[in-house]
């Protein structure tokens, strides 16, 4: 697939990068210190936090792998929103953020340190650089790989293009730059988008039109006719639904553990809510985020099941390219521009997808410079810089964080698996973590050697479970199974990782509380003050009408995403 | 000083939709007619792109006169 572009589909992704850098240009003077760049200042009002904290979020990953899913699974890969996002984003709205904004800490690692010690932040924080770094390297190695593909533009020249501006507008207005440019390209995404989705639902005959057209599809897969549009039904055993998960495995695996551990304590979304002007604001962050979020599915997942559909029947002259046997899924998005966009709309959706890209990358930038100059320079390098020393660090560590981002990219181009190792990582590291928090966050007795060797021994379960499982048709190697012969073999990859991760979970969590038993609190109740449940007063959101007030909103959104499983079931 | 993001927001979609909905009106019939949907998308997205960036604008006025 070849697209051409007209002389106004240029000047639009002109128009837009001069906009981005001249948001930086202009926050430029309102950066005097580390806290107005690592923290925007507190001073956010809680609609801008919010729309940063999906903007960062809706990294590339999201759009074109969402689609992709959306078309290989159906409307199943809508529980990564309505089991998975969105209850774990008004827990943390309402449960956590009390703690994170309202302790001392100024990122997640930090407050692993103020509530248990300084390996288990140490632990953290060396992980989460790494991870960040990665990401945003396998963010910018896609973007090439895909203008490459479909423009045929120079791999490096959009290596280094993406790398420059996003560390343009960072290095110039720290994290209030990316917050703002997160909120215009969170505007830039759902505009650009959206006309794809209503085209194609038109030409599929809506809802109606789309059900029908999917039923072949679904038996042609050997399932249920309703399988792609049923997101509930065909979860009672694993092998009547194309994901091959069952629902305990969905609802626990993917529901609790991933998506809490993932939105309760990657640092990456937690400092959008951080940066907020107040208690009240940072935890309407969140919720309010939650609100598009609960509705992101017709964005992305949707144009995924219209594509197959299109494809399955042959209709209007919509083909999804082949990979392989089977079809490249990850060119639905693509696929689906070059279809319904002529020249002048296809500039705006090709600048809608690189602003996802964009915002995934400057996402990960941010949280990376923020946890390396607090959490590692600061504690373990220099101690006692002067604030501008650790401004000028700050820095020079966006400028590091984008080399070192163009070298993941380039190592992502060497090995094609480095996605796969990535995806590895975080569920090994992250599943585990949300016990560490969990318990630290209610339960005062935790201590900090039960914290650590939990979540070390969280994670070794992690390896472990890996090791031993295979999904079906791969080989031992990446996939699983190199601890010798697989004892089980899961229906999917997803399956498999879902399982991994409540593993991981709960071996974190059992020998947390194991450990803590045995071991002395080393923390005063005064030092735990702020950073645990029990020992800290109840924010009274008294005075705020009631649209305001965190419980009623978070509930308004949990009752909606119920109705919404329970209309798509 | 602060920034109101509304109005790079503003700013940026009442250009692409001014560039977008000139060159759908300008547009020769024949070629969006070649559209699976037979629509002029670019006049049609053009305009609401714009009435969005307007709004946005406006929005920026109203907060300065309040604040």
């Amino acid at each position: 697939m070849h697209l051409q572009l007209g002389a106004i589909d240029y000047a639009i992704l002109l128009i837009y990068f001069a906009f981005v850098i001249g948001i930086g240009v202009v926050l430029r003077r309102t950066v005097s210190g580390t806290k107005d760049f690592f923290e925007s200042g507190r001073s956010l009002p809680a609609w801008i936090c919010a729309l940063g904290f999906i903007g960062a979020n809706l990294g590339a990953q999201e759009v074109m792998g969402m689609a992709a899913s959306g078309a290989k699974y159906g409307i199943m890969t809508s529980h990564f929103y309505w089991v998975g996002a969105i209850p774990a984003m008004v827990f943390v709205a309402i449960f956590m953020m009390p703690f994170y904004y309202g302790s001392k800490a100024r990122s997640v690692p930090e407050y692993l340190k103020l509530r248990f010690d300084e390996k288990t932040r140490g632990f953290n924080a060396m992980t989460f650089a790494g991870m960040t770094v990665m990401s945003s390297g396998i963010s910018m190695y896609a973007l090439a790989k895909l203008l490459n593909a479909i423009l045929g533009w120079n791999f490096h020249l959009c290596i280094v293009m993406s790398g420059v501006i996003v560390l343009a507008y960072i290095f110039m207005g720290g994290l209030t730059s990316a917050i703002y440019n997160e909120v215009l390209q969170f505007f830039l995404i759902v505009l650009g988008f959206l006309p794809l989705v209503m085209m194609g639902l038109k030409q599929v005959g809506g809802w109606e039109g789309l059900v029908a057209k999917l039923q072949p599809v679904g038996t042609q897969a050997g399932f249920a006719p309703t399988a792609w549009t049923d997101s509930w039904a065909h979860t009672g055993s694993a092998q009547a639904n194309p994901m091959g998960i069952e629902w305990f495995g969905l609802a626990m695996g993917l529901g609790f553990v991933l998506s809490f551990g993932y939105w309760c304590t990657d640092f990456l979304v937690i400092q959008r809510a951080m940066a907020a002007k107040d208690m009240g604001s940072a935890r309407r962050t969140p919720i309010i985020a939650a609100i598009p979020k609960m509705l992101f599915p017709v964005l992305v997942i949707l144009p995924g099941m219209i594509a197959i559909a299109l494809h399955n029947s042959a209709q209007g002259g919509f083909n999804l390219p082949a990979k392989g046997n089977s079809l490249d899924y990850d060119m639905v998005v693509p696929a689906m521009l070059s279809h319904y966009f002529p020249t002048g709309m296809l500039g705006l959706g090709l600048t809608a997808l690189m602003a996802s890209f964009m915002s995934g990358m400057a996402g990960n930038v941010t949280a990376f410079n923020t946890v390396w100059t607090y959490d590692i320079y600061q504690s373990y390098i220099k101690r006692d810089g002067t604030d501008a020393h650790y401004l000028a660090v700050g820095r020079a560590t966006t400028v590091f964080g984008i080399l070192a981002s163009m070298g993941a990219a380039y190592a992502a181009a060497q090995f094609n698996n480095i996605m796969d190792i990535l995806q590895l990582v975080f569920a090994f590291v992250n599943a585990p973590l949300f016990a560490t928090f969990l318990l630290g966050m209610f339960w005062r007795r935790a201590t900090g050697h039960g914290a650590f060797f939990g979540l070390v021994l969280g994670t070794l379960a992690a390896a472990i479970h890996h090791g031993l499982s295979l999904p079906k048709g791969a080989v031992a190697g990446l996939k699983g199974g190199w601890l010798g012969n697989a004892l089980h073999t899961y229906p999917s990859e997803m399956a498999q990782n879902f399982w991994t991760a409540i593993y991981a979970w709960t071996a974190c969590f059992v020998m947390t509380i194991v450990i803590s038993l045995v071991t002395r609190q080393l923390k005063s109740t005064d030092e735990l003050r702020g950073l645990v449940y029990s020992l800290t007063p109840r924010a009274h959101e008294t005075g705020l009408v009631w649209w305001k007030q965190p419980a009623v909103l978070g509930t308004i959104v949990l009752g909606t995403t119920l109705l919404l499983n329970v209309v798509f079931w | 000083m602060h920034l109101d993001v509304r109005l790079p927001i503003g700013l940026m979609f009442s250009i692409f939709g001014t560039l977008l909905a000139a060159h759908g009106a300008l547009a020769d019939r024949r070629v969006w007619e070649q559209h699976p949907l037979r629509i002029n998308i670019n006049l049609y997205w053009g305009l609401v792109l714009l009435v969005f960036g307007i709004a946005m604008l406006l929005l920026v006025v109203r907060g300065r006169r309040k604040g």
